[in-house]
């Protein structure tokens, strides 16, 4: 048995099915990813390349078998069979999801980010790029509130934005190339800026990232889990195969790591702490980007493999949190733990994770872009990446799970989150477990030589120590009572510069204009009365033109004097 | 309405022992002196200079994030703004979530128990 259809269509497929039939069905939807990602799996050795001719153009929907070198096969297989693995649990966390709109935008948001990564050419990726864009949005609109709506809005024009960045580049490509295959670019040329901005804004480069921390936290409980997944790893996934060994990456991602875990620090809505996080999350990945080695891009796409699992499953505690409660600020939360002992064990597991504790996921794939760090000779962003790992346990691994679960009682107590939560939740803590136990499972899937051993004496004391004395320091500035308090409060962030910055000088020019268009008209009005009038009975209107055509005839001989010396 | 629960109803939770806390804390402390004391048993491999320095990861990990909590409230001086500051969110409801009334008395210091002081009731 050979698998020949493209492996975005059962997704789409799914979503027409969950459209129009009634909602009890939603169940069956479960199987999709799960039966697909299964027989995609199965037949990975003997994909067949399926193509769409489009008049002279050919649409390369499935860039597989032959023709495709082993490194990028896999490295579309590892996304691919991840993307499954994501959908498969987001769609259990949400089946007690009664909205039609928010099942069938997240199987579709699932199947675009499927069809991007086994795209062959820029202009099939710039379909599957817009189709992320749209469908996802919709996960935000769902929620109904008025700062969701706006959001959404605000989440769309971006990513909208980096679609056109796309197809200008694509086209820019063409004309230098003669050819829109996928494959490395490399900077110089004009088309390979207008790439990098394209996957820079959904990668959250620095500058380009408050849609991020914007949009996300407005989102449904579920919806965000959906869009915690797909968007930056299509992202992280094209600047793998399009810019690998770029050096400015290596610094862009280097301040991606560092500059939004202050802002985590003294952010209250604790799945915008997570939204920051995962920002700094993506830094690492765009460092190993960065650095090209084998060991380098490995390493970026492990991480990315267990950021979906161990991010999602964050996103997913603070989802039942927000669910039970209609809130996740940390200033009105605390001691969920008593009634909701489950989610915060989950929760506990994702945030070790994260962290990269010794036995959890994030251990066995950071450590690899560090390694690849040093050997790299980056000395000092290494110590960039260590400052961020730290700060990572500090606001992901303890704020989160003590500021929701445990801190100070709010009084607060909620239901344990509904059984398919937990479920979903479950799975992706088995997950992070076993990767960080077993780390194999994941090792051998990678597409590059891999030959990282995470667990020897060294790597497994000096984490330790990394972590426990974060930890230490947390306690501390707690007894001295110098850790900021979780305050209700917004932080300005790069967004202030079009959420208040432009539409205020918008404003301001307009007001400009307007008092500019005033003092003309009244100039003019002025001069117009300026003018004599004649009131000298019947005759005052001869007589008026009479003087007002001699004027006339003096300025025009004036201008034609002087337009003889010129 | 808040549907409410009795506190006496309850059994006191883990956390809320301060004995048990008391002790966890012991624990963490002393296991950051072992990791300190394992550092001059084990022979670490020293990749970059900065390794050198004896327990370097102990102390980065302790200095990176009080410098991050220094300066990220530093920050707030310049960046926090009000919570209706960008949007107006009077259409988001807290859920009807049950409750306790919980008495706030001082038992033995639990990280953060100063850090948040605000209550919606």
């Amino acid at each position: 048995m050979s698998y020949a259809i493209p492996a975005f269509l059962p997704f789409f497929l799914a979503a027409l099915f969950a459209a129009v039939t009634p909602l009890k069905y939603r169940y069956a939807l479960v199987l999709v990813p799960l039966v697909n990602g299964v027989l995609l799996f199965l037949n990975a050795d003997q994909l067949a390349p399926i193509s769409i001719q489009l008049h002279t153009f050919t649409l390369q929907i499935m860039d597989v078998g032959a023709q495709v070198s082993e490194q990028e096969a896999k490295l579309s297989l590892l996304f691919a069979y991840l993307f499954h693995l994501a959908c498969f649990i987001c769609l259990i966390y949400s089946l007690h999801v009664k909205d039609r709109i928010q099942i069938v935008a997240g199987l579709l948001y699932a199947g675009s980010a499927i069809g991007a990564v086994f795209a062959g050419d820029f202009i099939t990726l710039f379909i599957f790029w817009e189709l992320l864009a749209v469908t996802s949005a919709f996960l935000v609109f769902a929620r109904r509130t008025k700062a969701a709506k706006a959001a959404g809005i605000r989440y769309l024009i971006i990513q909208i934005l980096s679609g056109v960045l796309l197809l200008i580049g694509a086209i820019s490509y063409f004309q230098q190339t003669g050819s829109t295959d996928i494959g490395y670019i490399g900077l110089g040329s004009t088309a390979s800026w207008f790439f990098l901005i394209a996957f820079g804004i959904k990668a959250a480069f620095p500058f380009m990232h408050s849609w991020l921390s914007d949009a996300y936290p407005e989102a449904t409980p579920t919806g965000t889990v959906f869009l915690s997944a797909f968007t930056t790893k299509v992202a992280i996934y094209m600047l793998a195969r399009t810019f690998p060994g770029e050096d400015l990456l290596v610094y862009i991602g280097a301040a991606m790591t560092c500059f939004p875990i202050f802002y985590a620090v003294i952010e209250n809505d604790l799945r915008k702490v997570l939204a920051y996080s995962l920002i700094n999350q993506l830094g690492f990945m765009v460092c190993g980007i960065g650095i090209g080695t084998a060991l380098a891009l490995n390493g970026t796409v492990a991480h990315a493999f267990n950021d979906v699992i161990f991010k999602g499953l964050l996103f997913m505690t603070m989802g039942a949190v927000l669910h039970r409660v209609g809130h996740v600020n940390g200033s009105n939360l605390g001691g969920l733990y008593k009634t909701m002992p489950k989610t915060t064990l989950f929760c506990i597991v994702g945030a070790a994770s994260i962290s990269a504790f010794p036995l959890f996921s994030g251990f066995v794939s950071k450590s690899m872009v560090m390694a690849a760090m040093i050997e790299a000779g980056h000395e000092y962003l290494w110590l960039m990446l260590l400052f961020a790992s730290a700060g990572v346990f500090h606001h992901a691994g303890i704020k989160i799970p003590f500021f929701a679960f445990f801190a100070h009682d709010s009084g607060l107590r909620p239901k344990e989150a509904p059984t398919n939560m937990l479920v979903a939740m479950g799975i992706a803590s088995f997950i992070c477990i076993l990767i960080g136990t077993y780390p194999e499972v994941l090792y051998q899937m990678l597409p590059w030589e891999n030959d990282y051993v995470p667990y020897d004496l060294t790597h497994t004391l000096t984490q330790l120590q990394l972590l426990f004395f974060s930890a230490l320091a947390f306690v501390w500035l707690n007894k001295k009572g110098l850790y900021p308090p979780e305050l209700k409060s917004v932080n300005l962030d790069f967004e202030y510069l079009y959420r208040k910055v432009l539409p205020s000088a918008g404003l301001g020019l307009a007001n400009l204009g307007n008092t500019l268009k005033v003092l003309i008209t009244g100039l003019a009005v002025d001069a117009m009365n300026a003018l004599p009038v004649m009131k000298r009975g019947n005759d005052a209107n001869a007589a008026t033109l009479t003087l007002r055509m001699a004027i006339g005839f003096v300025v025009i001989a004036v201008l034609a004097f002087i337009t003889q010396f010129m | 309405m808040k549907s409410e629960i009795k506190s006496t109803e309850q059994k006191v939770a883990f956390f809320d022992k301060p004995k048990n806390v008391t002790w966890m804390m012991r624990i963490f402390y002393a296991i950051c002196v072992l990791l300190v004391v394992a550092d001059f048993i084990v022979h670490r491999h020293i990749y970059v200079s900065f390794e050198e320095i004896p327990t370097f990861y102990a102390l980065y990990g302790f200095v990176a994030c009080v410098v991050l909590v220094v300066i990220a409230k530093e920050m707030r001086k310049l960046v926090m703004r009000d919570e209706n500051y960008y949007d107006e969110r009077d259409d988001e409801l807290e859920l009807d979530v049950p409750r306790v009334d919980v008495e706030h008395h001082e038992h033995a210091p639990q990280p953060g128990d100063d850090a948040t002081t605000k209550e919606s009731h």
